[in-house]
């Protein structure tokens, strides 16, 4: 970094040695971080690498047990997300915190104070208006929050920060929840901001996205800096490189597999979301054996309702779902597990697996009766047998890689990437015949996320019929031999991967069918 | 990463931040420092009551365990206990929050006391079996209403459970008042049972009878099924995640039901011990006051089972301490004057700080440094 530059841009963060431990781990190692005015920052590493803690110390929700943070060039202790604001830091979470029968300007000015105690809530919307002009976010101001899109409520919530008048904004995985056409338009509002001289420090774990959008980035490996460079001196090759500290293999061959008879069918199925109302209207596909189907859409548009139907955990309403020909619809999880289904569920620690029990526990959660023997004069069925069990768990661990302390562990002590490949194990030492793999890699580091595809891959070829339901649409892409999306508890259409357009995807995830996008082209 | 928490609480400058589950000697410690110091807190009580603490604890502790009468009389109120700890472990251990071991532990004694009155001249060996399958299936069956109505239809089994508890109540005292009582007794209470029925003691001329081992067997038979059967194995992953557990082919409501029939069976047999070991006559509420069948000791299973983390053996040394408790505080009462009821007033502190203990294994609490 030259002198000039320095002098030229001087930064509005610094970070000096932060340091903060958690039981058992460093989460930021003396890490330095330099913002300055009017960059998108990205902040590029692994799960785990310690960027959003680092965030977090930077927002005053954690303390650092050593370090220094300078603002504008001062020297600040933010003890509280109020220190922050103060200091105008804003903070745009992975999650939202909005309330939903509120307004856009309701919300927006939620515990905020007025003058003399007065809401003016006229006022507010004109100045929400006018900032929202600003910078070109568009959100009709006097809209509830539930009527509004993820990508609009994402928007909502920068709005909210710059009401307050952050100029440092730091965004945490936002592009996670967005289709391709919204991060687009979410990328365009950070440029717009950054040029109005704002400092944006985008957290992320996906290359292309830190490639396309920021000015400089920041790899952070096990809560150390291992470099920050200027994104147009850099690669991706590179920066994979510095996150996982080896190279990467980025493109998974596609296995071909002898494409057998239909494995899973799904008829015209309607299924009620928990709030009981109609999540799945009418969704028919089916997968075959040695076939990966993709389900591609954004978020909540019935997804998790649709593996769950499948899996037996949700009734349908009407409709269908047959195994080899055979009717199952609305059978119990264990007949299912029975016919040769494997479910990898998207909600690993509430669904997949019961983190209050051991590794060993959850390695046999679904087939544990089998685990059983006889028990002086009692027949097998009533208690089982540990030894077994142990032992068919240390052959998982190590044949998975599972990284754990021992069988006996509790599981919640496992990382992300742990759980999934405990859950992959589980399901995957059964063979099944039919997997249901939701979100498998969502959340996942670059090197487990590696793994599970290659995992998923293998099962193919082994002529198991798979159901990948994913809202990461380069995965979907990479690994499926036909796309199906759904948008709204429909299928908008489905079309053999090796033809399968960006463009048209994203159409079809907003809600426009096949039919009629090839149909207006004609 | 170790799991985060946002939560920032009130102190200035402290934080309270989740920590990762710490080793059982770590657990054991926080459980064994709250009832030291709730029995500081005790002392201070004992004080502002004008005695001094040390000599009250020595009648206290003394009572209970010194001399062959004083622990035998420990062990004959250590039965009941372990058995609604057991009772209350049982259910809790799958968060079916069975608070109605009191009204389970009538229904017990009721059904049990219909066949011993009954019966009378079944002999022993088939009198007191009868009575104590009689006991569990009445305790179970009154259980088994609230686990229905929660796994059908999701009502909650706190309310339910706990109001199970004064139908069943006033339900007997209806009964002793009126059909069942007894025309030549002074109090409303049911004609003795038959001398087949009453549970024969242990060591002639002490209080202490078979139900100890009876309890004993069934504290055992919990140990055993939870360290290495089946069900045991669905109990206990249904308590930490139903909704995982379901995922997993597990039938929850099915656990669910079988808990609560265990559990109020387990209350039931509680029930038959109190009326074939100690009364021999249907207790109940006599002019508004309780009658003595139960000296609340549905209730304080529910105490029992917390305090001994839900494991078995932890209920059990957990429902020895409550008997030298209970037994303590009458020989403190009279040696020193402290009032007797002292136990409960000690349940309630335990209590607290047993949560306060649990919180501690969960979470920590740190310093914030400048």
């Amino acid at each position: 970094m030259g002198l000039g530059e320095t002098v030229k841009e001087m930064p509005i963060v610094v970070m000096k040695g932060i340091t903060k431990r958690f039981p058992g781990v460093v989460a930021n190692d003396n890490i330095d971080l330099e913002i300055r005015k009017g960059e998108i920052h990205a902040l590029l590493g692994e799960n785990g690498a310690g960027k959003t803690t680092l965030m977090n110390i930077l927002y005053g929700l954690y303390t650092p047990d050593a370090g220094e943070i300078y603002v504008r060039g001062k020297r600040v202790t933010i003890r509280s997300p109020r220190d922050a604001v103060d200091l105008k830091i804003g903070m745009i979470h992975q999650h939202f915190v909005l309330v939903p029968p509120f307004t856009v300007t309701q919300n927006i000015i939620l515990g905020m104070k007025f003058p003399r105690g007065i809401l003016n809530l006229e006022e507010a919307e004109k100045k929400v208006a006018e900032i929202s002009q600003k910078y070109g976010i568009k959100v009709d101001p006097h809209a509830q929050i539930w009527q509004l899109s993820v990508g609009e409520q994402q928007r909502v919530e920068i709005l909210k920060a710059l009401f307050r008048g952050a100029e440092i904004l730091i965004l945490d995985e936002p592009t996670a929840v967005l289709t391709p056409q919204e991060t687009k338009e979410l990328f365009k509002t950070l440029r717009s901001l950054a040029k109005a001289g704002c400092a944006i420090i985008f957290i992320s774990h996906k290359l292309d996205e830190v490639m396309e959008i920021s000015d400089r980035v920041t790899v952070l490996r096990n809560g150390k800096v291992v470099a920050t460079k200027k994104t147009s001196a850099t690669n991706k090759r590179e920066l994979a490189k510095l996150m996982v500290g080896r190279e990467v293999v980025f493109r998974l061959r596609k296995a071909r597999a002898k494409i057998g008879r239909p494995a899973l069918q799904v008829e015209d199925l309607h299924a009620l979301s928990d709030r009981g109302l109609p999540a799945l209207k009418g969704v028919s596909f089916s997968v075959h054996e040695g076939e990966i189907l993709g389900i591609a859409g954004v978020s909540g548009n019935g997804q998790r309702e649709l593996a769950e139907v499948i899996a037996g955990v949700r009734k349908a309403t009407s409709g269908k779902v047959l195994i080899f020909g055979q009717d199952v619809t609305n059978r119990s999880p264990k007949e299912i597990i029975d016919l040769g289904v494997g479910r990898i569920p998207e909600d690993r620690l509430q669904m997949g697996l019961i983190t209050d029990l051991t590794v060993a526990e959850n390695l046999v959660s679904e087939v544990h009766e089998k685990f059983s023997d006889k028990f002086f004069f009692l027949p097998a069925g009533i208690f089982l047998d540990h030894a077994q069990i142990n032992n068919y768990a240390e052959k998982l661990i190590s044949e998975y890689k599972i990284v754990t302390p021992s069988r006996d562990a509790l599981t919640k002590t496992l990382s992300g990437g742990n759980l999934q490949k405990l859950i992959l194990a589980r399901v995957l030492a059964q063979n099944p015949k039919i997997l249901i793999a939701s979100q498998p890699t969502r959340g996942l580091d670059v090197g487990a996320t590696e793994y599970i595809r290659r995992k998923l891959l293998e099962q193919k070829k082994k002529g198991a019929a798979i159901l990948l339901i994913s809202e990461d649409l380069g995965e979907i892409l990479m690994l499926s031999d036909r796309i199906a999306v759904i948008y709204e508890g429909k299928i908008m259409g489905i079309l053999p991967a090796a033809k399968a357009k960006i463009e048209e995807l994203g159409l079809m995830m907003a809600g426009t069918p096949l039919s009629k996008i090839r149909g207006g082209r004609k | 990463m170790p799991p985060q928490l946002k939560a920032k609480i009130g102190l200035p400058k402290f934080r309270i931040e989740k920590r990762p589950p710490p080793p059982l000697l770590t657990r054991v410690k926080w459980y064994v420092l709250s009832v030291v110091i709730s029995l500081i807190i005790g002392a201070i009580l004992i004080l502002s009551a004008g005695v001094n603490p040390a000599i009250a604890y020595y009648h206290l502790f003394s009572g209970a365990l010194g001399g062959k009468l004083a622990l035998t009389e420990t062990l004959w109120r250590f039965t009941p206990l372990l058995l609604t700890g057991t009772a209350v472990a049982v259910a809790f251990t799958c968060k079916f929050w069975n608070i109605g071991a009191e009204g389970q532990m009538l229904a017990g004694a009721t059904l049990a006391a219909y066949f011993g009155v009954t019966f009378v001249g079944l002999p022993s060996w088939v009198l007191i079996p009868l009575v104590t399958v009689a006991g569990f299936l009445a305790g179970a069956a009154w259980a088994a209403i609230p686990a229905i109505l929660r796994a059908k239809f999701g009502a909650d089994d706190v309310v339910t459970t706990l109001l199970g508890n004064w139908i069943m109540l006033y339900f007997v005292g209806a009964l002793v008042e009126g059909p069942w009582r007894d025309p030549y007794s002074l109090w409303p209470e049911s004609p003795a049972i038959a001398s087949a029925a009453r549970f024969p003691t242990l060591i002639p001329g002490y209080r202490i009878h078979i139900g100890l081992i009876i309890a004993v067997l069934i504290s055992l038979l919990f140990l055993l099924i939870m360290r290495r059967s089946i069900w045991g194995y669905q109990l206990k992953a249904v308590g930490a995640n139903p909704r995982a557990a379901g995922f997993a082919g597990i039938n929850v409501g099915r656990v669910l039901i079988t808990a609560a029939i265990l559990s109020g069976g387990i209350a039931g047999i509680a029930g038959v011990n109190e009326l074939c070991g100690t009364h021999f006559h249907l207790k109940g509420i006599a002019m508004g006051a309780v009658g003595e069948l139960s000296w609340g000791y549905g209730y304080a299973g529910v105490f029992i089972a917390m305090l001994g983390g839900l494991h078995p053996l932890g209920v059990m040394l957990a429902a020895f301490f409550m008997a030298i408790m209970i037994n303590g505080s009458q020989a403190m009462y009279r040696a020193t004057g402290v009032y007797s009821p002292f136990w409960r007033v000690m349940q309630g502190v335990i209590m607290i700080c047993l949560l306060i203990g649990i919180f501690m294994i969960n979470y920590r609490v740190r310093r914030v440094r400048e």
